[in-house]
Parts: C-alpha cells; structure tokens; sequence
C-alpha cells in the first residue's frame, strides 16, 4: 500500500479572526464538486451572527482609523494570496472565477485612497469657514452573498466594503459554501485584522434575517436575488434605519466593478466639517 | 467684573414689529397642482394657525388620494418633457424661482413668521436668503450633472415625492425641490400640516417663472396625506425630513418596492465645550445651537457635553446669558426666541421636560412674561443629567439643554457618540488638531467647530444612524435625484 491517506480539512466558520465550529454544533453536508467528497460544514446559528456582529463591531473603529493606504496594501496581498491559491480555488469554482476574483480584489485594493477625492472635498461656502465633506465608512456592513457565483459573488461585495473602510459579517453560499469558506483562509493569512472580515455558512433565511434584524449593524448588502427575502430585510433594516442595498448576482469581473462607486457609495457616510477661518 | 455685575445690567427694548401689511395672503390656497391652484377633489379647506396668537392665517386645501392620484398623473405626464429640456433651458427656470425668491424675500419672510412662529430675525436672515441660494446653487448644476457624480452617465429617477416638515418650511421645500428638478424629475411636494403657507407662495412663484404645469406640484395636508403619498403607485422617489419615528413607517412602508428614498431625520446631537475653549464665544454658539428657532432644528446641540473642569463657569455664563434672551411677538425684530410652533408640539417639550424633574435633573427655566395668547416655552437649562435620563436620549425639538460632564477627551467622545442618533455636533476648543481629532471620531454628519447651526447650499447635510441615509446639499445631493446608465 503506497498511497498515501489524505489529510481532510474541517471546514469552520470565520469569526474575530477564529476558526470556529458553530456554537449551535449543528452542521450541513457539501460538495466542493460533483464528484468530490462530501464534508461537514458548520451550520451557523443565530448566536453566531450575534458573535459575528460583535466582532465586526470590536474591529470597526481600528479598521477605519487605519491609513487607505494600508488598507489598499492589504486588500492587494489578499488578491496575492488568492492568485496563489488559485488552483485549488479553480477545482472548485473554475479558474475564470477565481481569476476574476482576484482582479477585483486588486481592483478595490486602488480604490481605498481615491474614494475620498471622487466623492469628497471642499465646500465653497458663503461665509469664512473651512468647511469640507469626506466619505466615512458607514460601520458594520451585512452581506448576503447569492448561490452563484460562490467566490466572486461573496467578494464583489465584501471587497467594496471593505475599501471603503468597513468590516463585514457575510453570509455564504448556502448551495456553495466551500470557496466562501476556503476564502477566510486567503484573507487570514493577508494581514486582515481579526473581526474584520466574518464568514458564515448555513442556511440563508435563518442568518440572514437574524442578520438585518441586529441592531448593532449599519447597513445590508444583498445580492441572494430572493424577493421575498429582500423584502424581509428591508422591513428589519427600517427598525434602525438601515442603510440596504439590493444588487443582481454577479456574473463577471466587469459586472462586479462596472458599479464600484455605487456600491462603495451604498456603505459610506458622508461628513461636513466646518472650521472657521480667521477670528 | 464679575460675571454677576457684568449681566446684572437689564436692557430694555422698545417693540420693533416688522410690518406685515405689505403682504398679501389669499383668504384660501387650493392645490398647486397641473399649474394652477385647484379645488381639492374632497373638497377639504383647513385653517392654517398663527401659533403666537393662535389666529388662523387662511384656509388651505387638504389633498386626498384622488388628488394625489391625479398628482402623479400630471407629474408623470410632465417629466419626459422636463427631463428633454436641454440642462441649461432647466437652469434658467431655477434661476427664475431663486430671483424671484428674492425680489420677494420680505414677505416670504413675514409670511414664514406669522405661519410657523419663529422669529422674524431668522426667517428674515437665515431661511430665506438660503431658501434663494439653494436653487440658484442647483440651477447651476442641471447643465453639469455628470461632473457631480464622479463623471458617471446618469438620468433622473422620474416623479419623486417629497414631505418637508414645519420648522424651515420653505428653506426645506427649497432642499427638495432644486436638487431634483435640476436633476430632471418633476416633484410633488407636501408641506407640513402647520405650515404650508410658503410653500404655497412658492406656488405662486412657479407661476410666475412660467415652469411648465405638473413639474411642481404642492400637496397640502397631514401625515395622512403624508402616508397616503409615499404609499401611491406611480412614485419612484421619496424624499423625506422629519422624525425617526416616521422615516422607520417610511422605510418599512417601501419595503420591497423599486422605490428610492432618502431620510433626514431627528438628532440628539452633542455640543462638546473643552476647557481650553474660548468660553463666552462658546456660551453664544451654545445658545445658538438650542435655542435658534426654539431649538425645532433637528440638529440642534440639545446635548452640552462641558468639560468638569470648566463646567461651573460655563453653566454660570450660560445662565446668564439665557436670562437675557427676548422670547415673545416673533414679527418683532429684536425677539431671540419665538413661539412653539404648535399646540401639540408644545405638549411634547412639556412632557419630556416633566419627566426631566421626574428622573431626577435640575430645571432652570428663565423667568419672562409670556404673551397670553399663542404657545410658548421659555428657554429651559437642565444640570444634573444623567445620559440614561430621557431629556438626555429622546429629541425634545424645543428650547431645552440637557448638560452632562465628561473629563476626557475619549469620554468626550464616548458620550457624544452614544446615541442612536448621528445628525450632528459642535466642538469647542481653542486647539486646532484636537478639533479634527474629535471631529473625525465623531459619528455625525455634520461637526461645527467653534460655530454652531451654519448651512450653506454647497455643504452636505444628513445623517449617521437613525438620524437617516442621504445628502442634501452640494454635489452630495445631486445622486440621490438620478440613476446611473450602463
């Protein structure tokens, strides 16, 4: 007997930076293809999204405060590591949709110090200020993430949020959920701060309603194409004044950054400050 | 001299009332709608009341959901042909109404006065004069639309409904309207229900800038009729100001539909003074910040963070200071503080100013004679706040601060953010890097430093939070009137 036995990886949930099962136990078979083998994936809980939230909330501030600068470099070493792992990403999803989903990471990765000069600037008021508006990001960022494409769809969303100075709490694939998962190893290993980024499998109704319903979370991104469940959302999001934004599955590398303003518009703040100039 | 000495000097001023002869308001407004003022299908009049002497000013026409339904008509009729228009033919049309919102500045004034209760000094000086500069600003956008949206091709959304509240009525129906139809679209705008009287002057001067009929459509009525348009087919926008309480009926209302919307709504904002600030310039931006218009400004500083170290001399000149605020005849020219602007508004301070005593905070309330008639509220300063007290949470929208202590600056901080709220906030120190420290920590659209309250038609203003989503003003406001073509 010379084959070797392979060693199986134990698909987890990403949240505050760990490799966490669901606190629930409960799990869910998938497929990474259709004649690969079936694994255990965590089906994450409602307790989980609170976690997940909390989390985000923790990295907001530190994540914003950072320069863009930094925060475009480390966009830019998460497409590196997605190029790198591109093979094993391409058994799964097909090499087209792992190529893309690199270049619109590095895509965004040049957006985080150009966001402020397109919709920001200086205010010509009438009077003797200083008076200046600049995108802020909005805060803790929701993100539904469609069926298809798996990869590209989840990262057509979370790059623009996170370029705009965000953290996230994504909810996979629910019918493919391995790349999304296989994603928070890319980005754990591309100096992403723990909490930034929080990935979650499982069953989309059930997260994501718990997911609009949270409090503590600033605006919705979804792209499940799920009327019914846009709806939903947008009735949870009117509890605290949401910011939502509905988008149509992905479908391509120009279909994800055709609207990049728009989405990085969709998860940004704008504030005016004003200084007085002289006595 | 001592604070005491310096303020014990009692100034007495002759009366100085503003003229309101020249003025000429119609004993009845029907709707402005199609370009001409209509009966209402219901037929409904409803007196609109002076609420400093509690006389009504005219009988204004209430839209039911017939009317609104021939509303979106007329306005859907009339887009395509608006939106055709090439962008400088559009302009021309908001440098009209900007001109003539000027050349009739003065009764606009007195007419915002006498409808809603503030004093005649700040429609006069402030609502007006911006309410102008507002479409002059966008009706210089309508030919240069793409270079406002970070060079995008962009088109109008189509028939937007807007519903402005009573506390700067015109200046916000003039928010509304010039974005948007610099943009292409044509609008039905709702007035609030206690003061629609300028914007149905605004009507008038539509009129007389010959904007073509169903561009502008002016809805009189009241949440009901509020409710009623933002639930008819045939809207793609809404655009709306007014409480959280209402946006949250708003969003939910929409869910689901193709439908934009853009909130501006209520705040608890912070008025940070630090030690280091020059104190009497901020003891006037204090008063400024809560007490312009009775403090019916959503971002009004309703929340005074002081500095413990200075806190004592701060309240001290405070205080001082609100005992020589001239509350009374808003027509008068020297009133600083005017009349609430309704009965049922004046209920609402007075609960939450009830329950201020009851949980336990100090009131101090000046003493000065109040007309008889008509509703008011003397300014009103309240120490011992706990930031769990409801005066320290809730948006009272009346000439009422709430004074709470921090000792540092990340307490500051901690505290100011410390809302559901994010409208705005004021920053007091003398220091310039720690004003843009604190500024940019600040969850709050808009952050004053060493000034409170100013506006202008080329700064953004909204929200963070439950104070809502959106921008009015500036480029910023362009992108909630259009779609982006690919």
């Amino acid at each position: 007997m010379s084959s070797r036995l392979a060693v199986r990886k134990t698909y987890k949930l990403w949240i505050g930076g760990a490799f966490v099962r669901s606190e629930s136990g409960r799990y869910d078979h998938a497929t990474a293809s259709e004649d690969g083998p079936t694994v255990n994936i965590p089906r994450a809980s409602r307790k989980d999204v609170r976690d997940a939230v909390a989390a985000a909330r923790e990295a907001a501030a530190p994540w914003a405060a950072r320069t863009s600068y930094n925060r475009g470099q480390i966009l830019y070493r998460a497409a590196e590591a997605l190029e790198s792992s591109a093979d094993r990403f391409a058994q799964s999803v097909g090499r087209a949709e792992v190529d893309a989903a690199v270049d619109v990471l590095l895509h965004y990765a040049g957006w985080t110090d150009k966001l402020q000069p397109v919709l920001g600037g200086i205010n010509p008021v009438a009077a003797p200020f200083l008076s200046f508006s600049l995108p802020e990001p909005t805060g803790v960022v929701g993100i539904v993430s469609p069926d298809a494409p798996p990869l590209l769809g989840l990262v057509a969303d979370l790059a623009p949020a996170l370029a705009a100075g965000n953290v996230a709490v994504a909810i996979l694939s629910e019918a493919q959920p391995l790349a999304g998962l296989d994603l928070a190893e890319v980005l754990g290993v591309s100096d992403v701060p723990a909490g930034v980024v929080n990935l979650l499998s499982g069953r989309r109704g059930e997260l994501a309603t718990a997911l609009g319903a949270h409090r503590d979370l600033n605006a919705i991104v979804d792209a499940a194409g799920d009327a019914e469940l846009s709806a939903e959302l947008d009735r949870l999001a009117s509890e605290t004044i949401k910011r939502v934004r509905h988008g149509a599955a992905v479908t391509s590398y120009d279909s994800a950054v055709g609207d990049s303003l728009e989405r990085m518009e969709a998860v940004t703040e704008l504030k005016t400050a004003w200084h007085p100039v002289g006595a | 001299m001592t604070i005491e000495t310096r303020t014990s000097i009692v100034w007495d001023y002759a009366p100085a009332p503003e003229s309101a002869d020249h003025i000429r308001v119609k004993d009845r407004y029907g709707l402005f709608l199609d370009g001409e003022f209509r009966e209402p299908a219901e037929g409904r009049y409803v007196p609109t009341i002076n609420p400093a002497t509690e006389q009504p000013v005219a009988e204004v026409a209430w839209a039911g959901p017939g009317d609104i339904a021939t509303a979106i008509e007329r306005a859907r009729d009339a887009q395509p042909g608006w939106a055709a228009l090439p962008g400088l033919e559009r302009a021309k049309y908001l440098f009209r109404i900007a001109r003539l919102i000027q050349e009739r500045s003065r009764e606009l004034a007195v007419a915002e006065t006498i409808d809603g209760g503030k004093p005649l000094r700040e429609s006069r000086d402030v609502d007006i004069p911006l309410a102008a500069a507002h479409f002059f600003h966008y009706a210089g956008w309508a030919d240069k639309l793409r270079y406002g949206v970070g060079a995008r091709e962009v088109t109008p959304l189509g028939v937007v409904g807007q519903i402005v509240p009573w506390n700067f009525p015109l200046l916000m129906a003039a928010w509304k309207l010039a974005p948007a139809l610099a943009c292409g679209n044509t609008a039905i705008l709702k007035p609030a229900e206690t003061t629609p009287l300028t914007a149905l002057l605004l009507a008038e001067i539509c009129q007389e800038a010959e904007l073509p009929p169903g561009v502008v459509t002016i809805l009189p009525g009241d949440g009901s009729t509020g409710a009623a348009l933002v639930r008819a087919p045939g809207i793609d926008k809404i655009a709306f100001t007014g409480s959280t309480a209402v946006g949250r009926d708003i969003q939910a209302a929409l869910a689901g539909q193709q439908v934009g919307l853009t909130l501006e709504l209520g705040g608890k904002s912070a008025n940070i003074v630090f030690e280091d600030a020059a104190l009497d310039q901020a003891v006037e931006g204090i008063v400024n910040g809560i007490f312009f218009n009775q403090g019916h400004v959503c971002c009004a500083g309703s929340r005074l963070l002081i500095q413990e170290s200075v806190r004592d001399e701060v309240v001290g000149k405070l205080w001082a200071r609100m005992r020589r605020l001239r509350i009374g005849d808003p027509l008068d020219k020297n009133t600083d503080v005017g009349a609430i602007n309704s009965a049922e508004q004046l209920e609402r301070i007075e609960l939450l100013v009830a329950a201020g005593e009851e949980e336990g905070a100090v009131r101090r309330t000046i003493e000065c004679e109040l007309p008889e008639r008509g509703y008011w509220f003397a300014p009103t300063l309240f120490t011992e706040v706990s930031p769990a007290h409801r005066i320290a949470v809730e948006e009272i929208f009346g000439p009422v601060v709430s004074v709470l202590t921090f000792r540092t600056q990340a307490e500051a901080i901690e505290k100011a953010n410390n809302s559901r709220y994010g409208l705005a906030a004021g920053i007091w120190t003398d220091k310039g890097s720690k004003a843009f420290e604190v500024a940019s920590a600040l969850q709050a659209g808009v952050v004053w430093q060493n000034t409170y309250n100013h506006f202008d038609p080329t700064a953004a203003f909204g929200g963070y939070k439950e104070s809502g989503f959106g921008r009015e003003g500036g480029p910023a406001g362009l992108r909630p009137y259009l779609r982006v073509v690919r």
